[in-house]
Parts: C-alpha cells; structure tokens; sequence
C-alpha cells in the first residue's frame, strides 16, 4: 500500500503552514521529513494520517492494506498519548477493543506486541512507573499491534535523553528490517533521519514547501556498521546544509512571536 | 584508548577542605499527619478548662464536655437519628438528582460546541444566584413538603456539578483524543474510556464541593420550613437559647461533613489510584 500526498496545501486562519507538498511512500519505505522549526512537519503528518482536513491538495491511499492490518496508517506520538489510568497491557489493547477479534485472538496480538518491545514483564505497570524510553515503547507495541501498513512517527524519539534514544532507534532499525511497514518520519534530528530513512523530504520554512528529496545510498543494515559513520556524517552534512540558513530564521522568527 | 579511573579521594596534602553549606532548607510540600489533631485536641482542651474554671459564661460558649453530653442525651433519646434521617433523605435526593443533571449537562457542554453555547451562558447567567433565595418560589410551584428543600438543594449542586463536569472535560490532553480518533475508535467509546476518566479527577472535585453546597443548603431550607433535620434542631435550639444542644447540632453537622469527605477520599483513591 502506497501512501501519496498529493498536492498538500494548508493553512492555518490567515497563516500558511504548508505549500504545494507532493510526494510518496511505496510500500515497505521509509520516509523521512526533516525541514526548520515550523515549517509544518507535524501539520504534513496529521494531515497523511487522516486527523486533519488540508486547504488544499489531499493525502490517498494506492493499494491494499496488508491482510490483517486492523488499521494501515498508525500514528506513534512524541509524547506517547497512553491513557494513563490503563496499564501497558491495557493501553496496547486499547486499538483492539472494537476490533472484530476473539479474545483469544486478540490476547495472541497483545503478547506478541509486548514481546516484540520487550515489555512483557511489564504488562501490569502504569505509564507514571515506566521511564521516558519504556512509554514510548508502550507507544510503539500499540502501535504494532493494529498491525500497520505505515507508521506515522512524529518525532518518537524527541522527548527522551541521548542514550534512550540510540536504544529505541536500534528498536526501529529492527522492526523495520524485514520490510512489512513502511513509516513517514518526522523529525528534527538529521542523524535519526539518516539512520532510518530510504529518502529524506527536506521542507522550507514556513509555508513548508518540498525544496528537496534525497536518497539514503545505503541499506539501514549497512548503515549500522563502523563503515558506514563516516559516509554517513558526509551525508547529515549535506541535510544540515539544505536546512541551516532557514533554520536559523526561522528560529529567529520564532523567538520574535 | 578511555583513561580510566575507578574512584578519587580527595587530597590530604594540600589546603584544608570544608563542608558547601546547606541552603535547601523549608519551602516543602507535607507535613506531620497527627499536626492538625494535636493543635484540634489543644485547642478543645484550651475550651474546655475555659468552660470548666468559670472564664466563660456556659450560655454563650457552652464547654465541650457539655456539648459531649446534650449529643449523648439526644442519641439516647432517639432524636439524633429522627433528625438526621431526614438531613441525610434530603441531602441524598438533592444530590443525586443534581449530580445527575448536573453530569449529563456538563458532558453535553463539554462535547457539543452547540450546547457549550447555551449552556455556558445560562450557567453564567444562574450560577451566582443564591439558590435558598428561590427556595419561597420553589414552594410556590412544588408545594409546602419535601420536594421544594430537595429541589433547593438538587440546584444548588446541579450548577457547581455542570461547571466541574465541563471543566473536567475541556482537561483532556486533546492528544488522548487525538489517538483514539487514529485508531478509528468510536465516539462512544472515546467518552467512556477517554473522556470519562480524564475527566473524573475533576468531577470529584467537584462532588467534594457539591457535598459542602447540600450541607449549606439543607440545613438552610430546615431553617426556614420543616419540622424535622438538624438545620430545624438547630433553629429550634437557637430559640429556646439552649446553646449546648444547638452546638451539639454544628459538631454533628461538622461530623457529617467529615464522613462526607472521608468518603470522597476513599472514592478517589479507588478511581484515581494511578494518579
């Protein structure tokens, strides 16, 4: 299933957020969008996801959804979004309760989601006992447990520390792996989007407008290797370039508003 | 290669060392828990001695041991619990048909932008209202009984129940929402299992202040038009200047609204234990 956003224009009262963005997620990619403070990343995302109604242009959908996928274009939120009187099992099952599945079926979701994140030891906890970095890997099992055809990651990992991150982000690379979900990518962090991403979508500051897409020339399993540090820091340098002169207006922007 | 050290000590052959000074003293949170008892407990024992060596006059300011004895001598004789059923009968009544109302309106305020824009400004409009003022028209409508006080008592928790319930829900994170919404969730079930207990923490607050407007009201409705409750026990005692047995009637109602509070403790405790 092919995820295509089409002509995306929107704009918020009388502020323009997003311009004439168009581009497409195959199947089994993984996209990532990187652009300055404001230039609508997160609008972009909503608005592919279904939460949000663009002024113009539209987010479709080319194909089936995988067999089984209970529901194809699943968020995974920068501030987890776990209700917080459930505990993880209940939040995971949470997507699953008005899901036509026997409850044997859907007990079989929830452990292998669990198990998939390593949190089945963890099952009774509520999100306040959990760190940053087990919260949003309670994010990430619900999230798996609809059975995605595309992640919809808005800066997953923006909230936690540097450590955190490296681990969750090596959680990514292996659940990416095999190729059954593609993910779109949101994020400011241009090592994360080189580390994750087949191609990158560099946006402009606001009104975000597509001013380049660049291809990873690596596998995400070559770019775990020792080899791949130095090609790939060439290659953050390069998205760091795109985005630098515009990042620093907009972050002077937004230290005027 | 790291270089790397297990530990470091402190230098013993150069300038003496002292202590960085503590200045992260007082401005805590918490306290003792049997505080507020002892200075309770000191204050009625200050009471009592002032009662008992004849400082004060019994009549003004009967002493604790006498108002220990007037509620003793009214559970004996059975008027404690004549009165307070009927208290209790139409607190409960009150409360619960205002709370109910009160729920339901403030849910439809908080989940229809439609009903936000009436309710809120007849809300506003009525609120303020002191509702024992409406009490002489409410007998009017309902008749001289139970169901005027009742009605009293049902509108004066109704408002603050509303107001709790719709603030309650305007304090969900809208990203709670949000992802229930992404998951296809159905609205039904993002009330109960989304809104409904995010909202709850808010609505028990709520319950706590409404607990204290029915107590306020009953024991003013009883004042001004019943027989029986301790608001008229107390009226009556006012009266016949038998201050041991109206005080008797303050520490009960003071006690009722303590159990009241207790209550709501454990209600929270048990609804809101993963705060």
């Amino acid at each position: 299933m092919d995820l295509i956003a089409d002509h995306i224009s929107h704009r918020f009262g009388a502020l323009d957020v997003l311009d004439d963005v168009s581009f497409q997620v195959s199947s089994g990619e993984v996209v990532a969008i990187v652009g300055p403070s404001g230039c609508g990343k997160s609008t972009l995302l909503s608005i592919l996801g279904g939460l949000l109604r663009p002024s113009a242009g539209a987010a479709e959908l080319r194909g089936a959804p995988p067999a089984g996928s209970l529901n194809p274009l699943t968020f995974v939120f920068q501030d987890f979004a776990l209700l917080p009187w459930n505990t993880v099992e209940e939040n995971v099952a949470f997507p699953l309760l008005h899901a036509a599945l026997s409850a044997g079926e859907r007990r079989a979701v929830i452990d292998d989601a669990l198990r998939r994140t390593g949190l089945t030891d963890f099952r009774a906890a509520y999100p306040k006992q959990l760190s940053g970095g087990m919260r949003q890997r309670v994010g990430i099992a619900r999230a798996l447990a609809v059975r995605p055809a595309i992640l919809l990651m808005d800066e997953p990992l923006s909230a936690l520390d540097s450590q955190t991150r490296e681990l969750l982000m090596e959680d990514f690379v292996g659940l990416l792996a095999d190729g059954a979900m593609g993910a779109v990518y949101v994020t400011h962090n241009l090592e994360e989007a080189v580390r994750l991403a087949d191609r990158v979508v560099v946006l402009s500051r606001r009104p975000g407008r597509i001013r380049e897409i660049v291809t990873i020339p690596m596998t995400r399993a070559e770019r775990g290797t020792a080899d791949a540090r130095a090609p790939m820091a060439v290659l953050q340098g390069e998205l760091w370039s795109l985005i630098r002169k515009e990042a620093i207006d907009a972050e002077r922007e937004v230290q005027h508003a | 290669m790291l270089d790397r050290a297990p530990q470091e000590t402190k230098d013993q052959s150069v300038e003496a060392t002292r202590p960085v000074a503590f200045r992260g003293a007082g401005f805590t949170s918490g306290g003792s828990r049997h505080a507020g008892w002892i200075a309770l407990a000191l204050v009625i024992a200050v009471w009592q001695l002032a009662g008992s060596s004849g400082w004060v006059n019994p009549l003004f300011l009967p002493a604790p041991s006498a108002i220990a004895i007037a509620i003793y001598k009214l559970a004996m004789s059975g008027a404690l619990w004549l009165h307070l059923s009927w208290s209790i009968m139409r607190i409960g009544t009150g409360w619960i048909i205002g709370t109910a109302a009160g729920v339901i309106v403030g849910f439809a305020i908080g989940l229809s932008t439609m009903a936000r824009g009436v309710g809120i400004t007849f809300i506003s409009a009525l609120f303020p209202i002191p509702k024992i003022a409406l009490l002489p028209l409410l007998i009017l409508w309902l008749g001289i009984g139970e169901e005027p006080k009742i009605a009293t008592i049902a509108l004066g928790v109704f408002f603050s129940t509303a107001i709790s319930v719709y603030s309650g829900v305007d304090a969900v994170p809208r990203n709670l929402i949000r992802m229930a919404q992404s998951f296809n969730v159905p609205f039904h079930a993002i009330v109960r299992r989304v809104i409904w207990p995010g909202a709850l923490p808010s609505i028990l607050a709520g319950f706590r202040i409404t607990s204290s407007v029915a107590l306020l009201l009953v024991v003013s409705a009883e004042m001004i038009g019943a027989q029986y409750g301790i608001g008229a026990f107390v009226l009556q005692a006012g009266n016949l200047m038998q201050t041991d047995q109206l005080l008797a009637g303050v520490v009960i109602l003071s006690l009722f609204g303590l159990v009241v509070g207790k209550l709501i403790n454990l209600l929270e405790v048990r609804l809101l234990h993963w705060r």
